[in-house]
């Protein structure tokens, strides 16, 4: 098998890309624990979310001085969140669960975009870096009423 | 010609593939007006409903059948007429996938499945809905042992001598094909249809989806391999140069069986069940199809040069302008090789484990896969489709079709252009992927989306009228080719199969050890699946119910 000069300067470079662009992604996913995407290998009984602890009292809570955790619940076609109101600055765990289908808990203009899956919990934290109003989605097909699936989140001063 | 039997069979496929077409760019054409609100379904009619016919019949019936009629015909050609076996186990399998692509659109159209391409659980459709999907499979598999039979007949008939370059294509895409279906079959033979006929309660939802992922990445793979077939065996033909290597063409094919399969959790990084070590394990492995990628990309432009340059070409470029832009056959896979540049480009991006979250199901999602399988894929289709059925129908290929095909394929690359460009911007911007028209309550960011020179409600639905203005066409060309044109007589009227030589004598024996490189896909999907696979069995929550929310 007789490989070309140039198909040889051509692989040898396209191989060493492949091997930054590999190390580069993977240094700064695991360098950082927040920025791994959303995931976790907690599972729940998807008939029981509403007696199952975080999910049994939704909304915000403060874990310490600087880090928070939100608790949400999806369900066609809403999410149960009474009152999202986080600080800016401080860490905010997002934990989500869903009682029937599979959703997406996504908020726009920043990097948290979860898959919501029925039987498992998704976490992922998230700093927001500027105050305002959020607007949250689904953007996982959950029937009929998908396009009407939305929430907010305000994010404040300190 | 070849055989008039193997014709029939291969006409056949490209007839339902034709049919499927018609049907799921209408639903395109539906969508694009239903997503700016110029358009109100009546009530009988959903959005979702129409989604997934479009999905479904354009991503896996009109793309299948074809690829069929592509093998069925350049099997008949480089090995030979097909024997009585061949072509009755190709009928049963063309019937059985017929059967089941009628009762999975039965399905749809009547509103009991309205779960999308992907049939996430516990979204659950009536049972018939699987059962059509998996006689679908079934089906091809019977087409796929049918093709693998005529190809060891040749094997055993010539001895110790690698097979001809188009038949060694075909069926490494059907080795792929058949390990990748697998998942599939395992999710809708165990997991859907016992759940959807209520023989069990419940279903493990995390599991499916892995399990549909393992099938749904080499399933992209199945389309674009026989498009790569057509570049490396059918566009040096028609440019007149010999294939560039045919050891590496080889090589590439099955590093694409190897690396396209162990991959499907780079659908599933934005997911809890599966942890970040084998999520960012399988995006390693995703990146390795990059290899054969390049090799591809270097062979082509290998075969462009030694053409141009044959033809006169001077200087470092001078070849670009002597390649046959004339011909349809050759713009068209040109084209078509074009768009797969940024739309490979931006499948690195998908798949790049964090930075996945900037764009995980969003409308950007949308606009990569029309310029991977909505126009590298589908524009070779065409470019083969305006020489194939003729070839097959014996009839002529005039002047005037010619100009409709260049106008043809001119307003796919316009509408696309405007189509996909839209959504890939409104992607980055937070757009959502498979929604009905909505302004999040004219939440101000939702606005915002569409508010660009490019980012608005007029560009998505001029591009997909366009679009749809240019696959009515193609049929038209479609009907002439195989009913109207008339029969070639002088020797010259009659449409060519471009099949190039390649020359086989340096290319390693090992190449075509099926058993080696089997072998080693099962290993790597051992690898990269099994202990994620038995954690989700093992730890698994209590399964869902099924839910019908449409």
């Amino acid at each position: 098998m007789h490989l070309h000069k140039y198909e040889k300067i051509w692989m040898t470079f396209g191989i060493a890309a492949l091997v930054v662009f590999l190390s580069i992604v993977g240094v700064s996913a695991f360098s950082h624990e927040q920025h791994t995407p959303a995931g976790g290998i907690e599972t729940i009984d998807p008939e029981k979310v509403k007696e199952t602890a975080p999910f049994n009292e939704p909304g915000v809570k403060q874990l310490d001085e600087d880090t928070y955790q939100a608790t949400i619940v999806a369900m066609a076609f809403a999410y149960e969140a009474p009152e999202l109101k986080v600080p800016v600055g401080k860490e905010v765990i997002f934990k989500l669960t869903s009682t029937d289908v599979v959703h997406s808990f996504t908020i726009d203009n920043t990097n948290v975009n979860m898959m919501v899956v029925p039987g498992q919990v998704t976490t992922k934290s998230y700093t927001f870096k500027e105050p305002g109003k959020y607007l949250i989605l689904c953007n996982e097909y959950c029937g009929t009423g998908h396009h009407y699936m939305f929430a907010e989140i305000e994010v404040t001063e300190e | 010609m070849i055989a008039a039997a193997d014709r029939k069979l291969a006409l056949w496929n490209i007839g339902v593939a034709y049919v499927a077409f018609l049907i799921g760019t209408l639903a395109g054409l539906l969508q694009v007006f239903i997503r700016n609100d110029k358009l109100v379904l009546p009530a009988w009619l959903d959005y979702y409903q129409i989604l997934t016919a479009h999905g479904v019949l354009l991503a896996l019936i009109f793309t299948t059948f074809f690829i069929f009629a592509f093998f069925i015909t350049g099997m008949s050609k480089s090995l030979g007429a097909f024997g009585p076996k061949v072509l009755l186990w190709n009928w049963i399998g063309f019937v059985v996938m017929l059967a089941g692509t009628v009762l999975a659109t039965v399905m749809i159209v009547s509103g009991k499945a309205s779960v999308l391409y992907t049939f996430y659980a516990p979204l659950m459709a009536s049972g018939w809905y699987y059962v059509g999907l998996a006689l679908f499979v079934v089906g091809s598999w019977i087409m796929s042992f049918a093709l693998v039979g005529h190809y060891m007949k040749w094997r055993k008939a010539n001895p110790g001598e690698l097979s001809p370059l188009f038949a060694f294509m075909t069926v490494s895409t059907i080795i792929l094909w058949i390990i990748a279906c697998l998942g599939v079959v395992a999710t809708v033979l165990f997991q859907y249809i016992p759940w959807a006929f209520g023989w069990v309660d419940t279903i493990n939802v995390e599991l499916s989806r892995s399990l549909f992922w393992y099938f749904g990445h080499p399933l992209v793979y199945f389309w674009l391999l026989p498009a790569y077939m057509a570049w490396y065996v059918v566009v040096p033909k028609i440019i007149g140069v010999p294939v560039f290597s045919d050891a590496l063409a080889r090589l590439a094919f099955i590093l694409f069986i190897l690396f396209s399969i162990p991959v499907g959790f780079h659908h599933q990084l934005m997911e809890p069940g599966i942890s970040n070590f084998w999520k960012f394990f399988q995006v390693v492995l995703t990146f390795m199809v990059i290899i054969p990628s390049l090799m591809t990309a270097f062979s082509m432009f290998a075969n462009f040069e030694r053409a141009g340059r044959k033809n006169g070409g001077k200087g470092l470029f001078g070849w670009f302008t002597k390649l046959p832009w004339k011909d349809v056959r050759f713009t068209s896979l040109f084209i078509a090789m074009a768009f797969f540049i940024p739309g490979g480009a931006g499948g690195i991006i998908n798949a790049s484990f964090q930075l996945n979250e900037i764009v995980h199901n969003t409308l950007w999602i949308v606009g990569h896969f029309h310029i991977t399988v909505g126009t590298p894929v589908a524009m070779t289709f065409m470019g083969l489709t305006f020489w194939i059925i003729p070839y097959l129908t014996g009839r002529k290929f005039s002047k005037t079709m010619q100009k409709l095909a260049f106008i043809q394929i001119g307003t796919w690359t316009v509408g696309m252009i405007l189509m996909s460009t839209a959504q890939h911007i409104l992607g980055l911007l937070g757009a959502p992927r498979r929604t009905a028209f909505s302004n999040y309550n004219n939440h101000p960011s939702a606005l915002e989306w569409f508010d660009g020179i490019l980012t608005n409600h007029v560009t998505m639905a001029v591009g997909g009228s366009i679009l749809f203005l240019s696959a009515m066409l193609l049929l038209y060309i479609v009907i002439m080719s195989a009913f109207i044109s008339p029969k070639a007589v002088e020797a010259h009227e009659f449409v060519e199969f471009p099949l190039a030589e390649s020359d086989k004598q340096a290319t390693p024996k090992i190449f075509e050890d099926w058993k080696v490189w089997i072998g080693i896909a099962f290993a790597l999907i051992l690898v990269a699946y099994a202990v994620p696979i038995i954690q989700m069995i093992q730890d698994a929550p209590p399964g869902s119910k099924g839910f019908i929310t449409w």
